[in-house]
């Protein structure tokens, strides 16, 4: 008799036990969808894990007002079939409020503003656990992420003084004021994402798939022409084959050229692309350490 | 679809864990790993030629590739439990990397309680030193199942075969002493890839497998428990909605054995008897499950279970017990307090307890009992007898991993302060 998982059953079990795990251990828990795949496959397993009763608790978006149209087409389509409950955090009203200011200059993004605005959200609603798409493969300061991932009442992550997390034994004990980020699909990487959304025949936003856009190159990125970016005196958008490797902002969110346009070809460009998906993402080469001083301030 | 890309349908995954003293080349083999088998992806590779330039070196460092954070970049040591990921068509690859510093032993506990395999590094030129001893001993008291041993810069001892041989039989010694199913030896050079992911053509004597091969072939099916049927309740699913209106799961993770559909089950604590009606997944019904699946059950009886409790099977039932002695591995600064309370979480359930005895303190370095040290501190190993609240539902460690094991919260920091394994 062979009992065994093959990988990614074994990556679900795991992201559902964690999932339950949340939804035991936590009074207010929320989960972050910011439309891209990694929350798309975390909403997923959630709705596997409290199969048949719906997910117990909310979706989170930090909207920017900056995103690409086909992200929120999806997402309220998503939200409308499956029956979640939406809350959205705006962060133009994080800048109304006071709590974020806008950033100036021709690479002003709004990447840096979703901190103050989610943690705004999480304090309003007094959530106790925010559930991240975060894998550890893509960036080296997640690679030390824990699952459960305490957070003081600062919203800062201390990653040297983490709690140790041993077996699947989830410690999510905390003080009033403080939370924590848990982390449901740590252990994947983006093919074992692919392989997953392919073999559950799980819907994606079109942005994922080869189409035309008026493109144009910016420090090494390609980025889409859109309301929110001005271009430059040396800087010309050509219609080009493109598709996206992530989902964010339209302001700094970097395609590739390719052909892609099924799920099988693009786990094939998957297999044979030199680059991380990060790689496109103007807003990690800043500095090398950029993703860890965001991660510190709270970054999801 | 082409069968190619089918393929990934095919593989398991291993979780792995790596040691060695500082130096050994830990970094350095798995940088050699990721890198042979082509994971390392471009813009990677420029961060560390851009890394290695500004740090001087003239070539490329692969152990750069592994190294995190910036307070240890700065210091130039890893200083805590690192996940890395690859893939090679067979199987895919969790690493947790673990430094070898005498501190860190609550690291590599961490790193070790997941791992299917441990990877030993060892100095080809220095052979045994404490830090083997150490790292073995772990691997052996966190049960881990395979134990591969790098004997690693073959090269700098013209890769000899009396060499090797030294080292190994100087672990074989101490080794009998362990608890490890499954041991291999490996002589490797991680800097020029010997026996990594190629076969060398060094050493001709050698007529095993290379480290790749090993970790692509290791039979990892039968490390879980098949036979003692756990299934600790973790949350209960109530949709309440007019489809499903009595509908009344139990969801969780299934530690030990395998349950089928009509199985006469037993809970704990109740001592109720049912059996099995279904169980659910939102794929459809299934017929089986076993470790490490999650599931949902439903019960032919409409019984009180709750989260913390424990379906099990009626001729075969783990201990319930309050009192209990546990080898802990303390990982907190505040030492354990003698006749302290802790909180306690085991499987799915909470309770707490009181120290009420250390039996005795482990020397990690010769594996000898220290009787009557009862000072356990930071990276401390000892054996300990505790009184818990209520009953909890365990087995021994050795026996199973998952409900055999627990960890101790301190109640006013809420800190993780040691892992517990039920003796
Ligand atoms: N000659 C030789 N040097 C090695 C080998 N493996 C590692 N080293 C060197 O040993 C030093 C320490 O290696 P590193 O990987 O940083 O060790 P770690 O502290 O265990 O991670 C570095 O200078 C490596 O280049 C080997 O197989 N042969």
């Amino acid at each position: 008799m062979n009992y065994s998982l093959n990988h990614l059953k074994e990556l679900e079990s795991e992201s559902i036990f964690v999932l339950r795990e949340v939804a035991a251990q936590f009074e207010h828990p929320v989960l972050l969808f910011s439309g891209g795949k990694d929350s798309i496959v975390m909403y997923y397993l959630a709705r596997k894990a409290f199969w048949p009763a719906k997910v117990p608790f909310p979706l989170l978006h930090v909207d920017t007002g900056h995103n690409f149209p086909e992200t929120i087409e999806f997402r309220d389509k998503l939200v409308n079939d499956t029956g979640a409950r939406l809350i959205i955090a705006h962060v133009q009203d994080a800048i109304d409020k006071g709590l974020a200011f806008e950033e100036k200059g021709v690479n002003a993004s709004r990447n840096m503003l979703q901190i103050p605005t989610l943690l705004n959200a999480i304090e309003e609603n007094k959530f106790d656990a925010a559930m991240g798409g975060g894998r550890r493969d893509e960036e080296k300061a997640r690679a030390k992420e824990r699952f459960f991932s305490h957070r003081d009442e600062f919203s800062q992550w201390d990653p040297k003084n983490q709690r140790p997390e041993l077996w699947n034994v989830f410690n999510g004990r905390k003080n009033i004021g403080e939370h924590f980020r848990v982390f449901p699909i740590s252990n994947w990487t983006e093919m074992d994402i692919w392989q997953y959304i392919l073999h559950e025949n799980i819907p994606l936003p079109s942005l994922y798939f080869s189409h035309q856009r008026n493109v144009f190159e910016r420090d090494g990125s390609i980025l889409a022409e859109n309301d929110f970016l001005t271009l430059k005196e040396n800087e010309n958008a050509e219609l080009k084959t493109i598709r996206f490797r992530t989902i964010g902002d339209m302001t700094c969110t970097g395609a590739v050229f390719s052909e892609a346009d099924s799920l099988e070809k693009i786990i094939e460009e998957v297999a044979t692309t030199r680059t991380t998906e990060r790689g496109g993402r103007s807003d990690d080469k800043r500095s090398e350490a950029a993703m860890e001083d965001r991660k510190k301030e709270g970054y999801f | 679809m082409s069968k190619e890309s089918k393929g990934y349908l095919d593989m398991d995954l291993l979780r792995f864990t790596t040691a060695g003293s500082v130096d050994d080349g830990k970094s350095t083999l798995i940088g050699r790993m990721l890198y042979d088998s082509k994971s390392i992806f471009e813009d990677q590779m420029e961060a560390v030629e851009r890394a290695s330039a500004k740090a001087g070196d003239n070539e490329v460092n692969l152990a750069l590739l592994t190294d995190g954070l910036r307070a240890e970049r700065e210091q130039g040591i890893t200083i805590d439990v690192a996940y890395r990921y690859f893939a090679t068509p067979k199987r895919k690859f969790i690493i947790a990397d673990t430094p070898g510093h005498i501190q860190y032993t609550r690291n590599m506990v961490t790193g070790a309680s997941t791992a299917n395999l441990a990877i030993i590094l060892v100095d080809a030129r220095n052979g045994v030193v404490e830090q083997t001893k150490r790292h073995s001993f772990i691997a052996s008291l966190l049960g881990i199942p395979h134990v591969v041993y790098c004997i690693n810069k073959m090269d700098l001892v013209d890769y000899s075969e009396e060499a090797y041989n030294k080292v190994r039989d100087e672990i074989e010694a101490f080794g009998s002493k362990l608890q490890i199913n499954d041991v291999h030896f490996i002589p490797v050079s991680a800097l020029k890839g010997d026996n990594i992911v190629h076969k060398s053509e060094n050493m001709d004597w050698y007529q095993g497998a290379t480290l790749m091969y090993t970790l692509e072939n290791v039979h990892i099916s039968s490390d879980n428990n098949f036979v003692d049927c756990r299934f600790p309740v973790q949350y209960v699913v109530r949709p309440l909605t007019e489809a499903h209106h009595d509908y009344r799961g139990y969801a969780g993770r299934v530690a030990g054995g395998v349950f089928k559909e009509g199985d006469e089950v037993s809970l704990l604590p109740s001592g109720f008897k049912t059996s099995i009606k279904s169980i659910d997944t939102m794929d459809g019904k299934i017929e089986k499950a076993y470790p490490p699946m999650s599931v949902c059950l439903t019960l032919n009886d409409d019984l009180d279970l709750s989260r913390g409790d424990m379906i099990v099977k009626e001729n075969n039932q783990p201990d319930a017990l309050q009192d209990l002695d546990v080898m802990v591995c303390w990982m907190n600064e505040k030492p354990l307090v003698p006749n302290g309370k802790y909180a306690i979480k085991h499987t799915s359930r909470d309770a707490r307890c009181m120290v009420k005895n250390v039996l005795y303190k482990v020397d990690i370095n010769t594996l000898h009992r220290i009787e009557g040290d009862t000072n356990i501190g930071m990276n401390d190993i000892g054996k300990i007898s505790i009184r818990t609240t209520k009953p909890l539902f365990v087995d021994r460690y050795s026996r199973n991993r998952i409900s055999g094991s627990l960890i101790l919260i301190n109640e006013a920091t809420n800190e993780t302060v040691a892992a517990g394994m039920i003796v």
